[in-house]
């Protein structure tokens, strides 16, 4: 029986995008705490391996020799699925961004595969789509702890979430509408090229308020500062994860930081012209594509630590009356600016 | 390759299990549960014949199955609050006469 | 079998069961995750039909939007179990006459439905030229927004209408 070598690459790329999540979460850690020491003026972990790179395996390591508890009166099986709903949707919402060209592993297949683990013609959609699962996490966790800190604090976040979705996907689909494509692989390629030699076709250029919109909904959407009044400590212990403790806090925090990872990588594909850049060759190209995702999740690191918290009634306020309206005008003009130009 | 026929089979089976659901359950909720279950069904329905004729008709009007789904959902929840409220009860037969 | 067949059975598979589940489960805050779960499995059954598009936006619309609402009044409610009474099938010949009925009517519908189908003709699915003629999402949009805008524009004024009306009578009367 002979085993397809089609079959072994993607089998391979799964391995190495699950292993580069898992990687960049531990990443997304150790850098958190060097940012916010730096602009503490401190100077944060720097016992543990070179300038404490390996704080977060340290970290780990901790939290797996905590003990698993489990409130008497939680709803055993919710209880244990909602981190794993959590986790399972950061990772597979990944599973749709193209972070290379065409590879052929060193000449080791007949015909390239792309640097994705698949290309559906609706890849924006099933972002989107996962996204709105990984709500269910965070409610079913709330509700099965059955705490009043962990059941408001997953209400609230929740809302949150489904709140700003909407600007979200509006942002979005003013995007789909200039590439006229739902494919990721097709919005990047679309972004070739240079006007006047030197400034990149991206469309951030095309679409600076909707980048804006989207990266506003999308800090709002991974609930990080300044909108993480859901998990704020002085407000509510820890939220919809107070009753959690080891290995499943430890999913969640993961989760966490994974939907970090996918709003950036997605903002990069659809704005920043994913791989694409100068000077390096089309084989290294996946290079650009991890500079432009590490710069948006240091200005995610950089928001937290620098801005105040938004309260939660001001939080919604400013999703529905400011943020909303300005999504919905954003897609009329680029409506307006398809037709004219097209 | 599954033929036409079987797609049709599971629809009927979800629409007769969504109406048993309706008739015999005694909770407002899981009634409405139920319903959705029997709407999901059509939209199989649609959805495999539209494949079938090669026309995008089958899931244009899914789209809308779904978008008066929804609709229908908020209101009957609400309505399910309204009542909730007034009988501190979900089960339907609270709610057999018209005057409280 | 090749791997879309078995693909189809697990999902059918799934679909029923977990629908069973929704019927059949006491705690309603198990039915609405079970009724995920055959959302789920109906969208991959739309995908193995070469209309993904259908798939993702039953997954948003039913599984991320009204779910969650469901879920939210389940929760604010806070439903108790239903207290154990004519459940299965089974158990409801013996309830009240009109469980009883119920139940038989539901069965004879099922029962009725299957074998009218198994007699007609078995209907194969076009190859190649009509798969990827359904899955594209421009033609979608195209004929969404010229020969069924009429009914766009009323969906949009029904949800409109149902979105105010929801907040109107659900509303704490004062």
């Amino acid at each position: 029986m002979s085993i397809d070598p089609q079959l072994v690459a993607h089998l391979g790329l799964i391995f190495v995008v699950f292993n580069m999540l898992v990687i960049s979460s531990a990443f997304m850690v150790w850098l958190e705490r060097k940012v916010c020491a730096y602009i503490q003026d401190r100077v944060g972990p720097n016992r543990v391996g070179f300038e404490g790179a390996l704080q977060p395996f340290a970290d780990v390591i901790k939290l797996m020799f905590k003990e698993q508890l489990r409130p008497k009166a939680a709803d055993t099986l919710l209880f244990m699925i909602a981190p794993v709903i959590s986790a399972a949707a950061a990772f597979a919402a990944f599973s749709v961004v193209p972070f290379g060209t065409e590879t052929t592993v060193f000449g080791l297949l007949d015909e390239p595969i792309p640097l994705q683990v698949t290309d559906i013609n609706v890849a924006v959609l099933v972002v989107f789509a996962i996204a709105s699962m990984g709500v269910y996490g965070i409610v079913l966790a709330g509700w099965s702890s059955n705490s009043k800190y962990s059941l408001l604090g997953a209400l609230r976040s929740s809302a949150q979430m489904i709140s700003y979705e909407l600007s979200y996907a509006l942002a979005l689909a003013a995007v789909i509408m200039l590439a006229g494509s739902l494919s990721l692989r097709e919005i990047v390629m679309n972004q070739t090229g240079y006007w006047f030699g030197f400034i990149p076709k991206w469309y951030l250029f095309l679409q600076p308020l909707g980048f804006l919109i989207y990266m506003i909904a999308g800090v709002a959407e991974t609930n990080r500062a300044p909108f993480d009044f859901p998990e704020a400590e002085q407000e509510l212990v820890a939220g919809y994860h107070t009753e959690y403790s080891s290995m499943s806090f430890a999913l969640f925090f993961m989760a966490e930081y994974i939907n970090m990872v996918t709003v950036s990588a997605v903002a990069t594909s659809m704005y920043l012209g994913g791989w694409l850049g100068p000077f390096l060759p089309d084989w290294l190209a996946w290079v650009w594509f991890l500079v432009k995702v590490f710069l948006i999740l240091f200005f995610y690191v950089w928001m937290r630590w620098t801005l105040p918290r938004y309260r939660y009634d001001q939080l919604m306020e400013f999703g529905w009356k400011w943020l909303l309206p300005a999504a919905v005008l954003n897609l009329l003009a680029t409506a307006a600016l398809v037709l004219w130009i097209g | 390759m599954i033929p036409l026929n079987h797609y049709l089979i599971l629809s009927a089976i979800l629409f007769s299990i969504g109406t048993a659901g309706v008739f015999l359950r005694r909770n407002l909720i899981t009634m409405l549960l139920s319903i959705e279950v029997m709407l999901n069904a059509v939209n199989l329905t649609f959805v495999a014949v539209g494949r079938y004729l090669g026309t995008v008709d089958g899931q244009i009007i899914t789209f809308f199955v779904m978008t008066v789904a929804a609709a229908e959902a908020a209101v009957g929840l609400a309505l399910i609050i309204a009542l909730f409220r007034h009988r501190e009860t979900l089960s339907p037969d609270a709610f057999t006469a018209l005057k409280w | 079998m090749d791997g879309s067949a078995i693909a189809f059975y697990v999902f059918a598979a799934l679909t029923v069961i977990a629908s069973l589940g929704v019927v059949g489960q006491r705690n309603p805050m198990y039915s609405v995750m079970l009724l995920i779960t055959s959302f789920a499995g109906l969208a991959g059954l739309y995908v193995l039909l070469d209309s993904p598009f259908s798939a993702v936006t039953q997954i948003i619309i039913y599984a991320g939007a009204i779910m969650v609402l469901f879920l939210f009044v389940v929760m604010l409610l806070n439903v108790p179990r239903e207290e154990p009474g004519p459940l299965g099938l089974i158990a409801s010949l013996r309830g009240p006459r009109a469980l009883r009925i119920g139940a038989l009517l539901s069965v004879l519908l099922g029962v009725e439905i299957v074998w009218a189908l198994s007699r007609v003709g078995v209907g194969w699915f076009g190859q190649d030229e009509a798969a990827t003629s359904v899955s594209d999402v421009s033609r979608i949009g195209y004929e969404l927004f010229t020969r069924h805008a009429f009914a766009f524009e009323a969906t949009s004024i029904l949800i409109l209408v149902a979105m105010v009306g929801a907040v109107v009578i659900a509303r704490r009367e004062r």
